[in-house]
């Protein structure tokens, strides 16, 4: 539980978290949900469709950007985003000693 | 060249379908369900990648498998709207909703809806929402189950939709979710790869490279990148262009919303991520599940080039043999530059036809219906007739028609889950009768799986108007009750029950009548149908709500809705004109219209919430501890002033 000694002094193997602490951590969570689904609507709503023809001009083998976005790379990055989410997510678990590993 | 006396397409045909039903019946024998635990989350212990690769198998249904690439090569960039709303939708799922739905920890949709509002109400209405999308996309299911026997297999339509519908049943009612789950495993890796083999070998035909999600990108075996000359091809036949699209843009925006919000928000989806260990396992479930649909997803538009640029090669210009249609002499024989053989053979199931109408012995393929000699076009064609236009042994064929049963049957059996459970545990037990034993919830659970299959057999027999307008339906319904109900719940605990029940309704209602306006039309049989639905909710509710000494107003109103549904059934009430595109609200369609609904649905729920009492702070307790992953900690409202 050495993680735990870094974050807040909280004491954690009492059981239950202060509602200060559990409050940071909703925090943290809300912040790094905000910025990932920030990065979905990007891919997908602002580069595949409104942004389309801007990337256009550019292209990515033999196909332009803002089409290849709509039809493959936006569902690459949100393999990405997902497998982000569930790596961070576990670290902030870890870091406020809430995580699951042990239930 | 006959096996046993059959074709070798029959011959392979028979032995994949045959050999992958078996497997999937011992699998359901392995995978028996003894308490309701396992009947319903699979006793909680599903490894998150296998669960993966079940969502991936119960998510992909006969309309991903056969028909979406067709889709995207008839309709090009617009077709990205499938691709991006089927798949973001699951970022959502694993941000916002499945690792605090898991954390929870029941059984059903409606049991997080019904505790969480603390209203037997709001469980209600998350029953009937939820029993109204999976029995309109059930149909749809059996539907295509039917087909591809009565094409392949050469059963009739019923005798194909009742063999299915029985394996179905088999393994859903023997072994409930943890039988369906290691079923869909196995159906998973049989549906990609029957999609990855014939893509793959297309792929190194036109492109020379083995991973065919690199000839959306690639060249030609010309040098040409294959997108450049398919728009070009097109476009000189007066189509257009394949990368440039002919929706609205605020369509497609909210086309796609709506199909991400609406997966997200789908029951049969939701449940799947209840049958991991823990909260952290179903946000890694949610990414497997996603990289194995992506496998498929982003090996669709490259079929999907493949397929158009193929078909407009080997058959526009070609030369037409009506001797070789009516089969008067071998199709085999066929050479260069003559209608290819797969064409006449196609023909023949009528899903595709074609007549040379200006008499100068060639087929043109043109845009324009005045030139145009292709005369029949099913998109459901290019998947299926992949394998012969790339000139494929037999086997690949069957194995094909294999995968499209085993992404037909995973799904129905998915929604056949959530129609037992909801009737079973979320109806009988929560609300009708409370003294139920677990004994008696697990045998009511299997008899309305059997009911349900009744239901869905008929309605794959005889599928009732509103099956076309499936996809409409299931997404926008789930986008506009379930999501916002659901994502409220979570992450705002001021929410109550009043904002919850009428957000739902508010979003079914809007959203249902629009899709219903639109694409079927509010004759006096379609609203007599509704009111019928109406009145039945309504009992329901009554009966779920009743207290002495008050006034039975539900049962009132009930009544009135039956009065309603006869005379409409009667066809006695005015019948009004389907709406036409023109008048469609913001220019957005009927599938994307679930964008509004869901946002309506937010406004709704939270005007209301605002207007009424705080929910009990039994509930605010309940919520936060949802959102903590670990089972053994709670937040601890009395030592906040000394940390602060």
């Amino acid at each position: 539980m050495a993680e735990n000694q870094s974050s807040k002094a909280t004491p954690v193997d009492t059981g239950n978290i202060s509602e200060a602490h559990f409050k940071a951590y909703w925090r943290a969570n809300l912040l790094l949900m905000a910025a990932l689904l920030a990065i979905w609507a990007l891919v997908s709503f602002g580069a595949a469709i409104l942004f389309r023809e801007t990337l256009d001009q550019f292209s990515i083998g033999g196909a332009p950007f803002g089409f290849w976005m709509a039809q493959q790379g936006s569902i690459y990055v949100f393999v990405i985003l997902i497998f982000a989410y569930s790596v961070l997510m576990h670290r902030l678990e870890r870091k406020y000693g809430i995580d699951d590993d042990m239930d | 060249m006959d096996i046993l006396g059959l074709s070798p397409e029959l011959f392979w045909t028979a032995l994949f379908v045959i050999s992958s039903f078996g497997l999937y019946i011992g699998i359901a024998i392995w995978a028996r369900a003894g308490s309701t635990q396992d009947f319903y989350v699979a006793g909680h212990d599903v490894p998150p990648i296998f669960n993966g690769m079940a969502t991936a198998a119960d998510w992909m249904s006969a309309a991903s498998f056969l028909s979406m690439a067709g889709i995207i090569a008839f309709s090009g960039y617009d077709g990205s709207v499938y691709l991006m709303g089927w798949t973001g939708g699951y970022v959502l799922l694993a941000l916002l909703l499945a690792p605090y739905l898991r954390k929870f920890g029941k059984f059903t949709v409606p049991d997080f809806v019904g505790d969480r509002y603390y209203s037997q109400a709001a469980r209600i209405v998350a029953v009937i929402c939820a029993l109204f999308i999976s029995f309109t996309y059930i149909a749809g299911q059996m539907r295509g189950v039917g087909i591809a026997f009565s094409n392949f297999l050469h059963v009739p339509i019923e005798g194909g939709v009742i063999i299915g519908a029985i394996i179905v049943l088999f393994y859903a009612a023997l072994g409930g979710m943890k039988g369906i789950t290691y079923t869909q495993v196995a159906q998973y890796c049989v549906l990609i790869f029957a999609f990855m083999v014939p893509a793959i070998f297309l792929s190194l035909q036109i492109t020379g490279s083995p991973i065919p999600q690199l000839g959306l990108i690639g060249n030609a075996q010309d040098g040409l990148p294959l997108l450049q000359s398919l728009d070009t091809t097109l476009t000189d036949l007066g189509f257009s262009a394949y990368t440039a699209g002919t929706k609205a843009r605020i369509d497609v925006f909210a086309i796609t919303l709506a199909l991400m919000v609406g997966t997200a928000g789908l029951p049969h989806v939701i449940i799947r991520f209840f049958t991991v260990p823990k909260a952290s396992d179903a946000r890694k479930s949610a990414g497997w599940a996603l990289v194995f649909i992506a496998i498929l997803y982003t090996t669709a538009p490259a079929v999907a080039i493949f397929a158009r640029a193929n078909f407009i090669e080997s058959v526009n210009e070609s030369r037409w043999s009506d001797a070789a249609a009516a089969g008067t002499i071998d199709r085999a024989t066929l050479g260069e530059g003559e209608t290819p053989a797969w064409f006449y053979n196609w023909r023949d199931t009528g899903l595709l036809d074609a007549e040379d109408r200006n008499g100068d012995g060639r087929i043109q393929y043109r845009a324009d219906p005045e030139t145009n000699e292709v005369t029949h076009l099913d998109r459901d064609i290019f998947v299926l007739a992949n394998p012969e236009i790339g000139g494929l042994p037999a086997w690949v064929i069957g194995l094909v028609v294999a995968g499209g049963l085993a992404a037909a049957l995973s799904t129905a059996a998915g929604l056949l889950m959530v129609i037992s459970s909801a009737v079973s545990h979320d109806l009988c037990r929560k609300v009708l009768f409370t003294s139920m034993s677990d004994t008696q919830e697990l045998l009511t659970a299997r008899l309305a799986a059997v009911a349900a299959v009744l239901v869905a057999i008929y309605a794959g027999i005889n599928p009732p108007g509103f099956v076309a307008a499936v996809v409409a339906f299931a997404f926008g319904l789930a986008a506009a009750s379930f999501f916002p109900a659901i994502l409220l719940g979570i992450f705002w605990t001021r929410m109550n029950k009043h904002g919850a029940i009428c957000g739902m309704t508010a979003g079914l209602v809007t959203t249902a009548a629009y899709i219903v306006h639109f694409k079927i039309g509010f004759s006096s049989v379609v609203m007599g149908a509704c009111a019928a639905l109406a009145a039945l909710a309504l009992l329901v509710l009554f009966f779920g709500t009743r207290k002495t000494g008050q006034l039975p107003v539900l049962l009132g109103m009930s009544g009135l809705a039956g009065i309603i549904a006869i005379t409409g059934l009667a066809g006695m009430l005015p019948d009004f004109t389907m709406g036409s595109a023109q008048s469609w609200f913001l220019g957005i369609s009927p599938e994307g219209f679930g964008a509004i609904g869901m946002i309506l649905s937010f406004a709704v729920s939270i005007s209301v919430s605002l207007l009424t009492p705080s929910p009990p702070d039994a509930i605010r307790t309940m919520v936060e501890n949802i959102r903590i992953p670990s089972a053994r900690k709670h937040v601890d409202h009395n030592s906040a002033a000394s940390n602060q």
